[in-house]
């Protein structure tokens, strides 16, 4: 629960120094592109901040997001302002399980009514009533809704949650949707990835802190800060590409020498994010500097948009049948009027004849 | 289904399909239509009319001298922007990934800076050549819509992909739906207007050389 406590005051008790909590600031300043003048002001935000409810709904997920989120930044100064919020409900980080759990969540929303801020990673199921992801008894279409519905905003974590994700992809047999296609009268934030990049997570909710409200958002509802450039604006391999030097396999030549992996499928040009400035595991690397190109995951249905490793400008040709279909005809209409062009010269002819 | 996999789908299959029939009807419309019958006797034999033919393909392409001072601009833009194009449309790495999808195999390509200083010989030589169309007062009167709509549909992939590559106007995956979508008019502009001249050019010079051949024309 929630209590009285400013994060100033915790992370003082935590050890943190001035100096590293202001050095958090300015990161965090500059994560998000503001300038330097607003350090202060985050500061200052943050220091006041009292921790804010959050409760996390897990629906259909892999769990990935929370992975990313735990793995990647404990022990860092921003998981422990993560740590200073105050997670009510969160079924993979809860020490409570059953009945208490759901009665913590209950609690809550009943104490935080109206300010709570609701995070949702996974998507929610809507066919034949939502049966085929229920927790305690309940729906997640009825969990979101009944959350949904006392929170301040939704912050939407990983593409599932954003955009429906994997188990949308076609046939999307469970009918799974994302939760701004149910809550429509809430403001929601989309941070979608797969999974998402924990400091983006983190930049969210800093920014929701610092600001008293959500960041300027894209047109699918991303922050813009984060989502504002394609991979490929600010891929470190960029230049290889405009030098037209491309790997052509993993393990060629290209590849060890860290040419472009366009040809390889890297959907970099088409995907907004920050991996190439934000970067994987503190800030160590991101998929291309792994050596594997982008795979899109956090553009709506990327799963069903042609094979990873197909190059981003394949075209769809069409099928060799049709293709014949319309040689056949093109060929038929074009002996028609050969046919009947040949009758009116004959036509001609005979009448100059005559 | 976004525009981009609009474009890059059902509608390439279907522009596709719209270029495949409309080719076919053009060309055996055109091969089929009855023969003036040459009821003058043959000045050389068969075999010469095919050199004949052969030789005036390639002898076209070359204006002859006395010709030359008075067509030199169109002489010079007229080749610039085909080779300029042709550079564009297949030595473009994309480009060329995108055909490869069709036909299965690839090649090398060039820089994209080189592809952009072609793309820009080749836009500026368009829109010199559409100028002149509109002030040369001959040009003009036998112009035809057939003209200004082949022109704007071979310069627009051209425009838009400058636009694309430039990061300019809207978000990049939208411009780049635009310039497929506006390679896709091409494709079916193409079997109905002049631009079909690049399938019959040939074909045509060869036909007027076997027949000047035949006659004992020195063409």
């Amino acid at each position: 629960m929630s209590d009285d406590k400013t994060l100033a005051e915790r992370l003082r008790e935590r050890g943190v120094s001035r100096r590293g909590f202001m050095k958090f600031c300015a990161a965090t300043a500059s994560m998000m592109a503001l300038p330097p003048m607003m350090i202060p002001r985050i500061a200052a935000a943050l220091e006041q901040a009292s921790r804010p409810s959050v409760i996390w709904l897990s629906f259909q997920e892999c769990t990935g997001c929370t992975e990313s989120l735990t793995r990647s930044h404990a022990p860092t100064i921003e998981g422990l302002i993560f740590d200073h919020i105050s997670l009510d409900y969160h079924h993979t980080l809860q020490a409570a399980a059953g009945d208490a759990a759901e009665h913590a969540r209950e609690a809550a929303m009943e104490e935080n009514r109206g300010k709570y801020l609701l995070v949702v990673d996974g998507s929610i199921p809507l066919k034949d009533d939502g049966i085929y992801s229920t927790i305690a008894g309940m729906t997640n279409l009825a969990m979101l809704k009944e959350v949904a519905a006392g929170a301040a905003a939704v912050i939407s974590v990983g593409t599932c949650a954003a955009f429906g994700g994997l188990p949308k992809a076609d046939p999307n047999p469970t009918g799974a949707a994302a939760v701004s296609e149910i809550i429509t009268d809430k403001p929601i934030v989309n941070v979608s990835g797969c999974p998402p990049i924990p400091t983006v997570i983190t930049g969210v909710l800093v920014h929701y802190l610092t600001f008293g409200r959500l960041p300027e958002l894209d047109s699918l509802n991303r922050p813009k800060v984060f989502f504002g450039q394609t991979i490929h604006d600010r891929c470190y391999r960029r230049p290889f590409y405009e030098r037209g030097q491309f790997a052509d396999t993993f393990d060629d030549e290209g590849a060890r020498k860290g040419w472009c992996l366009f040809k390889l499928g890297c959907k970099g040009p088409v995907t907004y994010n920050a991996c190439a400035t934000a970067k994987w595991n503190d800030g160590t690397s991101f998929p291309i500097e792994s050596g594997h190109g982008c795979i899109g995951c956090s553009e709506p249905n990327f799963w069903d948009k042609g094979a990873f490793y197909q190059p981003l400008s394949s075209g769809i040709w069409g099928t060799p049948s049709a293709l014949a279909a319309a040689a056949a005809a093109g060929a038929a209409i074009g002996l028609g009027s050969a046919a009947l062009a040949r009758n009116r010269q004959e036509k001609a002819c005979k009448e100059n004849d005559a | 289904m976004s525009l981009l996999d609009f474009a890059k789908g059902p509608a390439l299959q279907w522009s596709l399909y719209i270029f495949v029939f409309g080719i076919l009807w053009r060309i055996l419309g055109a091969a089929l239509v009855r023969r003036t019958k040459d009821l003058s006797s043959p000045r050389v034999s068969s075999g010469e009319r095919v050199t004949g033919g052969l030789k005036t393909i390639l002898t076209r392409s070359v204006p002859p001298e006395s010709f030359e001072t008075r067509i030199r601009f169109l002489h010079i833009t007229g080749y610039l922007w085909h080779i300029g194009y042709l550079v564009v449309v297949f030595l473009f790495v994309p480009h060329i990934l995108f055909l490869k999808s069709a036909v299965g195999f690839d090649w090398p390509g060039l820089p994209s800076t080189v592809i952009l200083v072609a793309g820009a010989i080749t836009l500026a030589t368009l829109v010199a050549l559409l100028v002149r169309r509109i002030m040369h007062p001959v040009l003009r009167i036998i112009s035809t819509a057939d003209d200004y709509i082949s022109w704007l549909v071979a310069a627009l992939p051209l425009v838009t992909g400058f636009m694309v590559v430039m990061r300019l106007g809207p978000p990049y995956e939208t411009m780049l739906a635009v310039h497929i979508l506006s390679f896709e008019l091409l494709l079916i502009w193409f079997p109905f207007g002049k631009l079909m001249h690049a399938i019959f050019v040939f074909p045509s010079r060869y036909n007027i050389g076997a027949i000047f051949a035949r006659r004992g024309v020195r063409a």
